[in-house]
C-alpha cells in the first residue's frame, strides 16, 4: 500500500520519550538527570549488561524528567523525557551524504567494527531488537560461514525495508561488506521476496561494485509468510535447518541480519552515527496517506499518524509492527523505538475477532505451522497447564508467527495460548538450568 | 493480541464446502433412486439438525449453538448416503438420533466425537435392522417411488455380495454376473444412495482438493492400498475381484473421500493420515474378502477412528530442524 | 444337548482358570498399606482440591498418618473440612489438634467498571494468565483485576463468581473453603487467603493492589490506594502498614476496630462479613462479637461499602 511512497523525513517532536527497554536483554540505565542538556546523538542511557544496548538522544534539548511511559508492551516502563530545543548534533557525527566504502577505510579491523556497532547501540531492526554486537559475537567453537541479510519484508503491509533498499542500496551493500569483514566470512546472501522485483534488480546490479568475486549474492525468494522468519530464511537461502532451541543460527554457520540493521551498521561505523533514527511505515486501509517516514526515535506515534492525514474515525486497533506479529497499542502516544518497523491502523471491522468455536481437528494449523508443530495440541496443553508435555511437544520451537491462528476456521486463539505456554516452559527450563 | 488478521476461514465454510462437493453424488442418487432418495435425505438432514439443536438447547444448555455451522446437515446427508433409498423413514430418524445424540453430542458435540457420526449411525442401523439395511432397490433412471420399488421387488444383490459369494464358493465365474466397470463407475448398480456413482464422488473429491478443504493424503492412500491389495489377490487367484471392481463398488469411494476424511476423527499429521489411510484400505479388503459382511468400508473406518488418538500420539509432523536419527 | 454341555464346561473352565490367576496375582502383588490411611481418607472431604498442599485427599491422608507416627499433626490442615474434619482425623490417629483460625479468600481489588474506566479492549483468549502477559489490562491499572475469571474456573466449590455488573469476582463466604486454588490461579496475586476473626470469618481488608504513586493510581481508579498513610496513622494496634504506596492490614494484629475504614479517603478499605455500619459506629471487638451472634442474615458477598455514593 505504501511501497511506492518515498521516505519522508518526519518532523521533530516537541517532547521525545525514550523507553529504557528498547531491546531484548537487560534494560539500559539512564545516565542523564532532569535539567541536563543533550544534543542529537548524546548517549542518555548506557547498556545494562552484555546483552543490552545503549540508547542515544535523537533530539537536542533539555531532559524534562526520568519517569515511566506506557510502551509497546502495554505496561509502564522507565523512560527519559526530553524537551526538544533546536536541532544541534554532536560534532563527531558525519552528516554528509557522501558514501564511504570499506576501501576508503582499510584500517578498520573486525574488532573495531563490532566495537563501533556495540557503542552505537545498534540492535536488530526487524522487530526483535536483539543487540547486534551480541549476534556478531558467536559462542566459541561455532564457525560462521555466511552472512544472510534478511530483506524479506517480515510481514504484509510493511514497506520500510523495501523503501530503504530502493533509496539506500549503496549504504546497505557497504554495511554488508562491513558485517562480512566483522565476521571474517567470504559469502553474503541477501534474501528478497519475489514481490519486490525493483529492489532485486537494483541490488543485483549494484552488488558487483562492492563484492569481490561475486561474494554478495541476491537470492530471490518465494513470497510466503513467514519467509522472513530467521530459521525459514536460512532454510530458504542455504538449505540448512536450524535445530530446535537452544541452538542458534550460527550452529549451521549462518549469521542473520536485517537489511535495516545493515544500514544502521553502515551509519554507525562509517558515519559515527549512533542508532537514533529509523524508517517506519505508517499504513492502514482507512488512513488517508499511508507513508514511510525517517523518524527520530522517541517521536510519539500520534505525530506520524497526523502526518498521514490523522487517525481515521473508524479506527478499531492500533498496531505497532505488522498484522501477524505486531502488538496492539494501548494509546497513540507510544513512542517510536528501535524496533518499531511500522504502525498499522486497522478499522473496526478488520480488528474484530470472531468468537472462538470448538476445535474441529481439521489439522489446518498443523499444515500451516512452519516449524512442524501441532498448535492445536500445544494450545490445549497450555490451557491445561501441562507444562511437561508441552515441553516434550517442542513448544519452545514456536516462532510465534501466528500462521496457525490466521488459518484456524474455528477462530481459536491458538497463538495466545501457545505464546503463554512457551514463555512459561522457557521459564521452567531456565529455572532448571539455574539449579544445575 | 497478534495475529491481528485472519484468513476468513470458518467451520461453516468448510462444512458447506463439503456439502457442495456432495452435490454431484446427491443428484446422482436422486436420478437413480428417485423420490425415495429425496425423502430419505430430507428426513435424515432434518432429524439430524433437529436433534443437534434440541440436545444443545435442552440437555447441554449450551448457549453457543452449533447448528448453523453446517456440521449437522453434513452428518445428515452422509448418513442418508449410507442408507438404501427404500428404508422406512422411522429407521432413518432412529439412525439420525444415534448418530447425533449418541455418537456426537454425548462426547461433547462438534470436535469431540471419537467416531464419525454418520458411519456410526449406519453401523448401528446395519446391526439393528440387517434386513431392511441390505435390501437395495435397483437403480432405475427416472423417478420411482418407494412403493413402486417395493411392489416391483426391484431388489437385487449388490456387486459386493456377488464378490463375497465368489470367494466363499471359490467360483470365479460368479464374477461374470458383475455389472461392467463402466456401469459401476456411473452408478448403475445396487447399493446405498450416495455410494453408487463413483464419478460423482470423484468430482466432489477434486472440488474439495481445489478448495483445500481436505488434503490428498487420506483418500489417495486408501484408494492406492485397496488397489494394490486387491490387485495382488486377483493376481494370486482370479476368484478375488479385480482392483477396478473393488474400487468402484460399494461404499469405498464414498468412504475414502467423504467419510475417512472427516476432520474430527482423522489423524492430524500427514504421516498419520497416510498410516490411517493405508490401514483403512487394508482392513476394507480383509473384511470384504473374508469377513461376514460383504461391505467392509464403514467398519474399517470406524476401527481406525478408534486408533486415531493413538496415531496422533505416535506420528508427529516433522519438526523444523529435526535431526534425522 | 451336547453343544450346551460343551459350552458350559468350556466357559466354566475358562472362568475357573481366570479366577485362580486373579487370586494368586492379587495375593502375590498385594500392596501393603497402613489401614489408618484408608480411615483418614474417608474422614476427609474427598474433594481432592489440593488446598492442604498434598496431591488430593489420599496424599493428605498418607501425610497425616506419617505425621502422627512422628508425633504431631501440626501444620496439617484441611481447609475444606476445617476444624471438625481435622478433629475427626486426629481422633482416628489418637491425637489432638490445635484450633486454627478460619480463613477466607479475599479479592483485593475494587476496580469496578464504575470506579475504573475501561480504556482499551482486550480481545485475546479469555484467560487472565494470557491477558496479564499481553498488557496491563483494559484499564490504566497494572495491578488490578483483569476480569477474565481464572479464579472462577479454578474454584472447585462454586464459591467464586464473576459479577457482570462490576466485572470483578465475588467470593461466597459461606461456600469458600480457603483452599487457595483461586489465589494460585490469579496471575496478579489479587486474591489472598486471609486469616479471619471469629466463626463468622470477619476481617478488614485493603481492597487494592496498586503500587503506583498516588497521582498515577488516582488517575487509573477512583478507589485505588494512594498510599496516603492515614490508615497507618489511625491504627492503634500497629496493624496497618504502607509499603510501596500500598497499605496492607496484618490480619493477626487487626482488632476489627474499623477506624481505618472510616479514615480512608479513597474508600479502599472494606470490612468483610461485618454488619453494616450504624450512624455511630460501634467499634472494638466486643461489639463485633455481639454482632456475630445477633446478625442472623449473613451477607453472602463481601460487604460492599455503604458509603459508595
Amino acid at each position: 500500500m505504501s511501497a511506492a511512497e518515498p521516505i519522508k523525513v518526519a518532523e521533530l517532536p516537541k517532547v521525545a520519550v525514550f523507553p529504557m527497554g528498547q531491546h531484548i536483554g537487560a534494560p539500559a540505565k539512564p545516565i542523564v538527570k532532569k535539567g541536563d542538556k543533550v544534543k542529537v546523538g548524546t548517549m542518555i542511557a548506557e547498556a545494562g549488561g552484555f546483552v543490552s544496548a545503549p540508547i542515544f538522544s535523537s533530539v537536542s534539548g533539555t531532559v524534562l524528567k526520568v519517569d515511566t511511559v506506557v510502551d509497546a508492551s502495554g505496561y509502564a516502563k522507565p523512560a527519559v523525557y526530553i524537551t526538544v530545543e533546536g536541532d544541534e548534533w554532536e560534532e563527531s557525527i558525519d552528516r554528509s551524504s557522501d558514501l564511504v566504502t570499506l576501501k576508503e577505510r582499510p584500517e578498520l579491523t573486525d574488532k573495531d567494527i563490532v566495537e563501533k556497532i556495540k557503542n552505537a547501540g545498534v540492535v536488530g531492526m526487524g522487530g526483535a531488537c536483539f543487540p547486534t554486537h551480541v549476534k556478531l559475537s558467536p559462542p566459541p567453537g561455532s564457525k560462521p560461514e555466511w552472512i544472510i541479510i534478511n530483506a524479506v519484508e517480515c510481514e504484509p503491509y510493511l514497506t520500510a525495508d523495501h523503501r530503504l533498499m530502493l533509496e539506500h542500496a549503496d549504504e546497505i551493500l557497504v554495511g554488508v561488506t562491513l558485517l562480512m569483514k566483522a565476521m571474517n566470512v567470504n559469502k553474503a546472501y541477501i534474501g528478497i521476496e519475489n514481490n519486490k522485483p525493483d529492489a532485486i534488480q537494483l541490488l543485483t546490479s549494484k552488488a558487483t561494485q562492492y563484492a569481490q568475486n561475486g561474494n554478495i549474492e541476491i537470492v530471490p525468494l518465494k513470497v510466503k509468510y513467514p519467509q522472513g522468519g530467521e530459521k525459514q530464511l536460512i532454510d530458504a537461502v542455504v538449505g540448512r535447518q536450524v535445530p530446535a532451541p537452544p541452538a542458534l543460527p550460527v550452529s549451521v554457520g549462518a549469521i542473520l541480519q536485517n537489511v535495516g540493521t545493515a544500514y544502521a551498521v553502515y551509519e554507525a561505523v562509517m558515519k559515527n552515527k549512533p542508532l537514533f533514527e529509523r524508517i517506519v511505515t505508517v499504513t492502514g486501509k482507512s488512513l488517508a496517506h499511508p507513508s514511510n517516514f525517517l523518524v527520530r526515535m522517541g517521536t510519539p506515534m500520534s505525530q506520524l499518524i497526523d502526518a498521514c492525514g490523522g487517525l481515521p474515525e473508524d479506527t478499531g486497533k492500533l498496531i505497532g509492527g505488522g498484522p501477524m506479529m505486531g502488538k496492539a497499542l494501548v494509546n497513540t502516544e507510544v513512542p517510536i523505538c528501535k524496533g518499531s518497523s511500522g504502525v498499522l491502523i486497522m478499522n473496526e471491522q478488520e480488528s474484530k475477532r470472531a468468537e472462538a468455536q470448538p476445535c474441529i481437528r481439521c489439522a489446518k494449523c498443523v499444515n500451516a505451522c512452519p516449524m512442524g508443530l501441532e498448535p492445536y495440541l500445544l494450545s490445549k496443553l497450555s490451557a491445561m497447564q501441562e507444562w511437561e508435555r508441552a515441553e516434550a511437544e517442542d513448544i519452545v520451537s514456536c516462532i510465534e508467527c501466528g500462521s496457525c491462528q490466521f488459518t484456524c476456521p474455528s477462530h481459536r486463539p491458538l497463538l495466545d495460548y501457545v505464546r503463554m505456554g512457551k514463555s512459561t516452559v522457557m521459564g521452567i527450563i531456565r529455572a532448571r538450568q539455574a539449579k544445575n | 493480541m497478534s495475529p491481528h488478521v485472519h484468513s476468513g476461514d470458518s467451520v461453516g465454510k468448510n462444512m458447506y464446502g463439503v456439502l457442495i462437493a456432495l452435490i454431484p453424488a446427491l443428484l446422482c442418487s436422486f436420478i437413480f433412486f428417485g423420490l425415495g432418495a429425496i425423502e430419505v435425505t430430507l428426513v435424515s438432514v432434518a432429524s439430524c439438525v433437529f436433534f443437534e439443536w434440541a440436545i444443545n438447547k435442552y440437555m447441554l444448555k449450551n448457549p453457543q449453538s452449533t447448528v448453523c455451522d453446517g456440521s449437522a446437515i453434513l452428518t445428515g446427508v452422509l448418513l442418508a448416503f449410507n442408507l438404501p433409498s427404500n428404508l422406512p423413514l422411522w429407521i432413518v430418524i432412529l439412525g439420525a438420533l444415534f448418530a447425533i445424540g449418541v455418537v456426537k453430542m454425548t462426547f461433547g458435540g462438534i470436535g469431540c466425537n471419537l467416531f464419525n457420526p454418520a458411519l456410526a449411525g449406519r453401523a448401528f442401523l446395519l446391526i439393528s435392522f440387517p434386513v431392511q439395511m441390505t435390501t437395495w432397490p435397483k437403480p432405475t433412471l427416472g423417478f420411482t417411488t418407494i412403493a413402486d420399488a417395493a411392489i416391483d421387488g426391484h431388489t437385487g444383490a449388490t456387486p459386493l455380495a456377488l464378490m463375497q459369494q465368489a470367494v466363499k464358493t471359490g467360483d470365479a465365474s460368479l464374477l461374470n454376473d458383475l455389472p461392467t466397470s463402466f456401469e459401476m463407475l456411473i452408478g448403475k448398480t445396487g447399493g446405498a444412495m450416495g455410494e453408487v456413482c463413483a464419478i460423482a464422488i470423484l468430482i466432489g473429491l477434486i472440488y474439495m482438493l481445489v478448495r483445500r478443504i481436505i488434503t490428498w493424503h487420506i483418500p489417495v492412500s486408501i484408494l492406492a492400498t485397496v488397489a494394490v491389495c486387491s490387485g495382488l489377490l486377483n493376481w494370486a487367484n482370479p476368484m478375488y475381484a479385480p482392483p477396478v471392481v473393488q474400487l468402484a463398488s460399494g461404499g469405498l469411494m464414498l468412504g475414502a473421500v467423504f467419510m475417512a476424511t472427516d476432520y474430527v476423527t482423522s489423524p492430524m499429521s500427514k504421516k498419520g493420515q497416510i498410516v490411517y489411510g493405508v490401514a483403512i484400505g487394508f482392513l476394507t479388503i480383509v473384511i470384504r474378502t473374508w469377513g461376514a459382511y460383504p461391505e467392509g468400508m464403514s467398519f474399517a473406518i470406524l476401527i481406525m477412528n478408534a486408533f486415531t488418538p493413538l496415531i496422533n500420539n505416535y506420528f508427529k509432523p516433522k519438526r523444523f530442524g529435526e535431526v534425522k536419527k | 444337548m451336547n453343544v450346551i454341555l460343551i459350552a458350559v464346561i468350556v466357559l466354566g473352565a475358562v472362568g475357573l482358570i481366570a479366577a485362580l490367576v486373579l487370586f494368586f496375582t492379587a495375593k502375590k502383588f498385594a500392596v501393603k498399606e497402613d489401614p489408618r490411611i484408608g480411615l483418614v481418607n474417608e474422614a476427609l472431604p474427598g474433594a481432592n482440591c489440593g488446598g492442604c498442599g498434598f496431591p488430593g485427599c489420599g496424599g493428605m491422608a498418607a501425610a497425616c498418618v506419617k505425621a502422627a507416627d512422628a508425633g504431631s499433626l501440626e501444620g496439617l490442615n484441611c481447609p475444606v473440612g476445617g476444624q471438625p474434619c481435622m478433629e475427626k482425623v486426629a481422633a482416628i490417629l489418637g491425637m489432638k489438634v490445635e484450633a486454627s483460625a478460619p480463613k477466607l479468600a479475599v479479592v483485593r481489588c475494587n476496580g469496578t467498571c464504575e470506579n475504573r474506566p475501561r480504556l482499551v479492549q482486550y480481545d485475546g483468549a479469555k484467560t487472565c494468565r494470557i491477558a496479564n502477559t499481553t498488557c496491563m489490562g483494559e484499564t490504566a491499572c497494572a495491578y488490578g483485576c483483569l476480569g477474565c475469571g481464572d479464579c472462577v474456573a479454578a474454584c472447585q466449590f462454586d464459591a467464586i463468581k464473576m459479577n457482570p455488573e462490576t466485572g470483578l469476582p465475588e467470593v461466597d463466604t459461606a461456600k469458600c473453603t480457603a483452599c487457595g486454588a483461586c489465589a494460585k490461579a490469579c496471575p496478579r496475586n489479587i486474591i489472598e487467603v486471609r486469616e479471619m476473626k471469629a466463626a463468622k470469618k470477619m476481617g478488614v481488608v485493603v481492597e487494592c493492589m496498586n503500587k503506583d504513586k498516588g497521582a498515577v493510581a488516582m488517575k487509573a481508579c477512583k478507589v485505588a490506594c494512594i498510599g496516603c498513610m492515614k490508615c497507618q496513622k489511625v491504627c492503634e494496634f500497629d496493624a496497618v502498614h504502607v509499603e510501596n504506596n500500598l497499605a496492607y492490614i496484618d490480619p493477626e494484629k487487626c482488632r476489627l476496630c474499623r477506624k481505618c475504614e472510616d479514615e480512608c479517603p479513597k474508600l479502599t478499605i472494606h470490612a468483610i462479613n461485618m454488619p453494616p455500619r450504624k450512624p455511630k459506629p460501634a467499634a472494638e471487638q466486643p461489639a463485633a462479637q455481639k454482632a456475630a451472634t445477633a446478625e442472623a442474615v449473613a451477607p453472602a458477598a463481601p460487604a460492599k461499602p455503604e458509603a459508595e455514593q
